[in-house]
């Protein structure tokens, strides 16, 4: 290489930090946050759908009492965001090469975020018995029921999807088929679906309190 | 399982220390949100204060829990900027849903058009 070429090289480096790794992180790691990237306008979209839907409805509903549906989302956030810190326990100990701690904290937060879906699914089977469908509910707009099923089911998929591949990793992990960096793979996956509930919790549950009787 | 650029990926150290901070923040920024869905605010005023906390707790997870504060300035570049002119570029159906507001429309009645006017298509 000559002098020239290699002080431009360095001057690159300098100025863009690019060279052969512009990003400075493995493939699958770039994967996954361009993965997030499609996910989160998917979500954005159907957050902007249902607002737009409630701001030209005169009559949306807002049927979520304290108790059941406000005291169960809000213990749900509470798993999702303590799962989120074990996930990121999970990530530390990989990193710092202490294999016997990174399972134990993958099955931790498996276990928040299966919790998370137990009560979801308790939430649903409330509103499912006070009448509400996807085409029909007995406090107003037709379309709470089919936009709040859409919202939060897809979300549910995606923790459900989450633990099934928190699962993969955590036995691959033990059997030293996969390193750190898949863990760190995942931990971005599982953040990205805690991150999606920190608009769906307010702009869904909050935002439709029920203030009467 | 091998990877041939393992070399070359970064593992930026960060402590555990904050990363507490950042959970316990963003329970407390939950408590509040709570807390201020039962105020008697005006819906508007609401909705500010519910999607600028969401907004406050999303960077703390995306910077601290995913790393992206850690990472090279590249990819916070490639990601964040297109992602969030995306998501706001959809704020452009909002006008729209206040004319059906303005204009008294409603998607469950079969309204007849004003007189002395033409339908839209």
């Amino acid at each position: 290489m000559s002098e020239a070429v290699a002080k431009s090289r360095a001057t690159g480096l300098r100025l863009w930090g690019g060279g052969v790794n512009p990003y400075g992180v493995v493939y699958k790691k770039l994967g996954m946050w361009l993965f997030i990237v499609s996910d989160s306008l998917t979500f954005g979209a159907l957050l902007f759908a249902y607002s737009y839907l409630r701001m030209s409805s005169p009559s949306w509903p807002s049927p979520f009492h304290l108790y059941p549906s406000i005291a169960f989302s809000s213990v749900m956030t509470l798993c999702l965001l303590s799962s989120s810190l074990t996930m990121v326990l999970a990530v530390h100990h990989s990193r710092h090469g202490e294999r016997g701690k990174v399972v134990p904290w993958l099955l931790a937060t498996m276990a928040g975020g299966a919790t998370f879906m137990v009560l979801h699914a308790m939430e649903w089977m409330n509103l499912i018995r006070e009448g509400m469908t996807l085409k029909a509910n007995p406090w107003g707009d037709a379309m709470f029921g089919g936009t709040f099923f859409t919202i939060t089911g897809l979300h549910m998929f995606h923790v459900f999807s989450g633990i099934a591949y928190l699962g993969v990793i955590a036995v691959g992990f033990g059997r030293k088929k996969f390193n750190a960096d898949d863990v760190e793979v995942v931990g971005l996956y599982w953040h990205f679906v805690d991150l999606v509930w920190m608009f769906v919790f307010p702009l869904v549950y909050l935002m439709s309190v029920h203030m009467g009787e | 399982m091998s990877h041939g650029n393992e070399a070359l990926h970064e593992h930026p150290s960060v402590g555990m220390r904050p990363m507490y901070w950042v959970w316990f923040w963003l329970l407390a920024m939950t408590g509040i949100e709570v807390f201020l869905a039962y105020l008697q605010m005006p819906l508007r005023l609401m909705l500010i204060a519910l999607i600028g906390l969401s907004v406050v707790k999303a960077a703390l997870i995306i910077g601290y829990f995913m790393h992206l504060k850690f990472e090279r300035l590249n990819l916070v570049l490639t990601i964040i900027p297109a992602m969030v002119a995306c998501i706001l570029l959809m704020n452009i159906f909002f006008p729209d849903a206040k004319r059906l507001t303005t204009h008294g429309v409603n998607r469950h009645m079969n309204a007849a058009p004003p007189a002395g006017g033409a339908a839209h298509p």
